[in-house]
């Protein structure tokens, strides 16, 4: 059993290859951790079933010899991708029961590639939050432990909470997620897994409930680069059915890992040595420059000026394309309806009760700062400030392949901490919003532990479509990081 | 050129702004390839885009863009080389996103101008802009007594709203717009202009000021389904605003509604609130950018439109500027003309066309599109009557057997033996038979009883049972009898 | 600028949101909250500055005329809370 869940996702590939395993025995193996860590909640739905019919189908082919890039390899599914026939609920109480009639590109492409679905996995609601404490169903534990005394249930970091603490766990052996802001990347951190975004425009947004339209990316969060490279060259492609969808093939992202950055420029940009960031990041962020210099790189001091202005930014884009966005849940044709005398009252009462503080709260700034006479002074200039975030980031690329720096400014939290600040709560992505406005690729790779004994990230961010470059040294990283301490409530 | 309105306190100038909500011809939606045929089984014709489900993303229909563009050239409008769409944001059930795609800023067509004959001369009225957006779905609300009921087939459908500027001075005018525009619409063939099934709706923006004075607040009056109820609305709205304003009080800037059955406007309930659409870009479409060339191609392609044929018409075939003006307004009918015409008597065609085929289609309460002359048989009876085959008088014997069997000129004229009699020989005979047998009436003529010089051609015509050629009759006749 | 109750009223209508008069206070203070603090954008010089349209700058794709799509009420009906027939039902709107 320990031994079935300790293959990471590239190794477990060439098991089943080699006929070592069966994806039967491994899917069941996942099943049985996850009814045991059930007490982290990082599933909503469970689809053992589904699982196994999917396993037994993904053995078939492998003993004819007919693999699929990712045949009978057992996977958890956020629950923002819209499954066929699945209860998917995007951690909100106004999508109760709803299970879609069709089948997000993404995951689609999943299955099309052999992968075998396990559930669907926690999250904050809408994808609103940084420590998946926002869920309807609950929030989600991580299972690391702080080393400080005390057991208090730590948060895995929002918004793919589920989908990393799964992945940290072993109760999946690789996630998709969804990042608008970081959701992908500080949980990453949080959990000591990696988590990749790649460029906006890279993963079809079909079928993934809308966040934020012009930030929302999906990517992978898994144990390792590599797992992470296999998992976006299966997610990734161009699809006529998103206007937003970048035209160009999926590379194969494994063979960037090439191990060799010698001569890549790695840019560190000042602006992200914020104040008050802790002694133990900025400790880090210095080691993994040297592991960067040590492996061939130069490393290149750069400036994005405008990086104290991204936070703000995105809190008025991100709540404005949201207010829209979350229209549609009005009771009318899924979801919970809650009656009322008349129409607007029936809306009032079913987005009331159906929507969670957080949500509330973002839709309500969102309707504000596009509302007449605020348009101006808010979104527009948000817009322009956007403008020039970008343009810092295409004048550092003019000197540098990749930027390193940290993914997030503390390592996990207690659930409940925070809690009572909204805007604290928004630091926790002050490293990870940038490159989201700019629509750039960055993943988060474990390299330490916090003096706590919790999991720290550092970022990669690359340029436009260039996920090869930011892979490549995310593995250099890996490598030099060896990361390798597993957490206590894990299996 | 302006009709004024009588009111207590002295004549009153009526300003009126049109917003036409043109439905695009095309196979599919706007932005999702669902069908947009009228009339189908509720929600049959509804994509998961167009029912708004978590996660759907639209897709530009590019027939849509084109179109938008064609009708843009076709009011000799600025077309707008990069267009954004909006998001218009409000709640309505048969709003299934709770927005609707629309341009707001930076539509596809800019500027424009549209001319119309009125009775004292033409009059340009100016085109505000054209742009794009997502028809809404219908709502039932006579179904149920607690309930309405929501089809989305509609949801979707791609609309050109045309605004005019308040250029239209009279319910005339507007009409008179309204007509021009819709006919435009259909030689381009971007929308059917079916006001009965809505493919064609009018919002009018109505006030009253006195003349020469600052505009007037105005009023929004929605659901005009016809010309005439359009007109009813406007006049109606008018009287109303002179009232309050006579009456001492202050016009509130409301969207009203028409109520064809009593003939009068109320406010709209439901858009009592203030409304604050909250437009954005919408993040799931990019900008529209359209090229030169893209351009250049449509606007070679743009058929001959009403004001250039009909223009055509007078300098090349001769035609009234009232007959051409009334071939021209139905693309179908001057087509038709086209037909009759080619090759033939183009103002005999006309006169055809006008008095004999839509008197008799009048009497039967048909169109031209149920005719049972087609353009093609009316074209032969023209071409039979220019070669002197037939007389007119006979002409229309023919004609009548046409319209009633649906049958050729040439069959009839052949079976029933109509042809004309030109044989100057055979006509003489007839002739001098007819003297011989009036020889009393030969000398009253000639002491100088001019007027039986048609009883002569009338007894002619009746021993050829018509058939004679009549300026054939009265030359011989002439002869004969001043011999 | 700061937002008080009745205009937090109002944005709750506009997004039709219900919010009771007991949480009403709660939401005013945290809205202006998060609004004082996105204000730091007033510091920024955006003269001249076009806002973003895209980041990737890729052109608006356009797809061909056909019907490929529909014809499924009830796909589109399955999860509707109040269905009659092949309608979506709503409480009575007056017009």
């Amino acid at each position: 059993m320990t031994d079935l869940l300790s293959l990471d996702l590239a190794a477990a590939r060439d098991a089943l290859r080699d006929g070592k395993i069966s994806s039967l025995e491994l899917t069941d193996a996942y099943l049985g951790a996850m009814e045991a860590a059930s007490d982290l909640n990082c599933y909503i739905t469970t689809t053992p079933d589904k699982a196994r019919v999917m396993a037994a189908a993904a053995d078939q082919r492998l003993a004819q010899g007919d693999a699929l890039p990712l045949d009978g390899l057992p996977l958890g599914i956020k629950d923002l991708f819209c499954t066929e026939g699945i209860l998917t609920t995007a951690g909100s109480h106004i999508l109760d029961g709803f299970a879609p009639t069709y089948e997000s590109t993404v995951t689609s492409q999943l299955w099309r590639d052999g992968a075998v679905m396990l559930g669907k996995l926690n999250m904050d609601e809408f994808a609103m939050g940084s420590a998946n404490v926002n869920s309807y169903y609950g929030p989600v534990e991580s299972p690391w432990k702080s080393r400080d005394g005390g057991n208090a249930r730590l948060v895995p970091g929002g918004s793919s909470g589920g989908s990393a603490s799964a992945v940290s766990a072993r109760l999946a052996l690789a996630t998709t997620g969804t990042d608008t802001g970081g959701s992908i990347r500080q949980p990453g951190s949080f959990c000591g897994i990696v988590g990749m975004k790649p460029t906006y425009g890279r993963c079809s947004r079909w079928g993934i409930v809308a966040f934020s339209s012009s930030l929302d990316q999906a990517g992978p969060l898994t144990r390792t680069v590599r797992d992470a490279a296999i998992m976006l060259r299966s997610m990734a492609g161009h699809d006529p059915k998103d206007s937003t969808s970048a035209n160009l093939p999926a590379p194969d992202f494994e063979a960037a890992l090439t191990g060799d950055v010698r001569g890549m420029r790695i840019g560190v940009p000042k602006e992200y040595r914020i104040d008050g960031m802790p002694a133990e990041i900025e400790a880090l962020w210095a080691r993994g420059i040297e592991m960067m210099r040590d492996a061939g790189a130069e490393i290149v001091d750069i400036s994005l000026p405008h990086t104290k202005y991204a936070l703000p930014t995105y809190y008025i884009i991100a709540p404005a394309e949201a207010s829209s966005n979350l229209a549609r849940y009005d009771g009318v044709r899924y979801g919970l309806r809650v009656e009322g005398e008349t129409l607007d009252d029936m809306y009032a009462k079913t987005r009331g009760e159906g929507f969670g503080a957080e949500v509330k709260r973002r839709v309500l700034i969102g309707a504000y700062v596009l509302s007449a006479g605020y348009y101006d002074a808010y979104y527009l200039k948000a817009q322009r400030v956007r403008a020039l975030i970008k343009r810092d980031f295409d004048e550092a690329f003019g000197s540098v392949d990749a930027i390193l720096t940290p993914t997030a400014p503390s390592d996990a939290f207690a659930i409940g901490e925070n809690d009572d600040d909204p805007i604290k709560m928004y630091l926790n992505d002050v490293f990870t919003v940038p490159s989201s406005l700019a629509g750039l690729p960055a993943i988060s790779v474990p390299v330490g532990l916090s003096g706590r004994g919790l999991p720290l990230g550092l970022q990669l961010i690359g340029k436009l479509f260039d996920e090869a470059t930011v892979f490549r040294a995310a593995g250099v990283l890996e490598t030099a990081a060896g990361f390798s301490v597993r957490p206590a409530g894990g299996q | 050129m302006a009709a004024l309105i009588k009111g207590e306190t002295g004549d009153w100038e009526l300003v009126i702004g049109l917003e036409v909500h043109a439905q695009v011809v095309s196979e599919a939606k706007l932005f999702s390839s669902a069908a947009t045929a009228f009339g189908a089984a509720p929600n049959s014709q509804v994509s998961l885009v167009d029912a708004a489900m978590p996660g759907m993303l639209p897709v530009i229909n590019q027939e849509c863009v084109r179109q938008a563009v064609k009708t843009g050239l076709g009011i000799n409008a600025k077309i707008n080389r990069l267009s954004v769409f909006d998001r218009k944001n409000y709640f309505y059930p048969d709003l299934p996103q709770g927005y609707q795609i629309s341009q707001f800023l930076q539509p596809v067509v800019g500027e424009g101008v549209l001319t119309i004959v009125l009775p004292d001369g033409e009059k340009s009225i100016g085109i505000e802009r054209l742009h794009l957006e997502q028809d809404a779905g219908k709502s039932l609300h006579d179904q149920h007594p607690r309930k309405s009921y929501i089809d989305l087939n509609r949801s979707g459908v791609a609309l050109m709203e045309i605004v005019s500027r308040p250029d239209l001075r009279s319910a005339a005018e507007a009409a008179a717009y309204v007509r021009k525009l819709r006919s435009i619409l259909r030689y381009l063939g971007t929308c059917d202009g079916n006001m009965q099934e809505g493919s064609l709706r009018c919002d009018a923006n109505v006030s009253v000021r006195k003349p020469g004075a600052e505009l007037g607040t105005r009023c929004e009056i929605k659901n005009l389904n016809s010309i005439r109820f359009m007109q009813m609305a406007i006049n109606h709205e008018a009287r109303r605003q002179i009232e309050v304003i006579e009456g001492g009080g202050k016009i509130d800037q409301q969207t009203r509604l028409y109520d064809a059955n009593r003939d009068e406007t109320r406010s709209m309930r439901s858009k009592e609130d203030a409304h604050d659409y909250r437009y954005f870009p919408d993040p799931d479409l990019l900008p529209l950018i359209l090229t030169e060339d893209y351009i250049a191609d449509i606007a070679a392609e743009l058929p001959e439109l009403p004001d250039a044929k009909q223009a055509r018409f007078i300098a090349e075939y001769g035609l009234s500027e009232e007959d051409a003006s009334q071939l021209v307004e139905e693309r179908e009918t001057a087509a038709y003309y086209e037909t009759v015409a080619e090759g033939r008597d183009k103002k005999l065609a006309a006169n055809w066309l006008l008095s004999e085929l839509f008197g008799a289609l009048n009497k039967v309460g048909k169109g031209l599109a149920e005719s049972p002359v087609s353009a093609k048989f009316l074209g032969g009876l023209i071409a039979l009557i220019s070669d002197g085959t037939i007389s007119g008088r006979i002409a229309k014997d023919v004609f009548a057997e046409m319209f009633e069997h649906g049958r050729d000129a040439d069959s009839i004229v052949e079976a029933k033996g109509l042809r004309q009699v030109s044989d100057a020989g055979a006509i003489t005979d007839l002739i001098e038979a007819v003297i011989a047998a009036n020889q009393d009436k030969v000398v009253e003529f000639k002491s100088g009883k001019d007027k039986l010089f048609g009883f002569f051609v009338g007894q002619v015509m009746q021993q050829s049972q018509g058939k004679a050629n009549p300026q054939l009759v009265n030359q011989v006749l002439r002869e004969k009898l001043n011999a | 600028m700061s937002l008080d109750k009745a205009t937090v009223s109002n944005i709750a209508h506009l997004a039709r949101i219900k919010v009771d008069d007991d949480q009403l206070e709660t939401m005013v203070g945290e809205l202006n909250n998060i609004l004082s603090w996105i204000e730091q954008l007033n510091e920024v010089d955006t003269e001249g500055v076009a806002p973003l349209a895209s980041v990737t700058g890729h052109p608006l794709p356009l797809r061909a005329d056909g019907i490929a799509d529909g014809g499924y009420p009830e796909r589109v009906l399955l999860n509707a809370p109040d269905r009659v027939a092949d309608f979506y039902s709503v409480p009575k709107v007056v017009e």
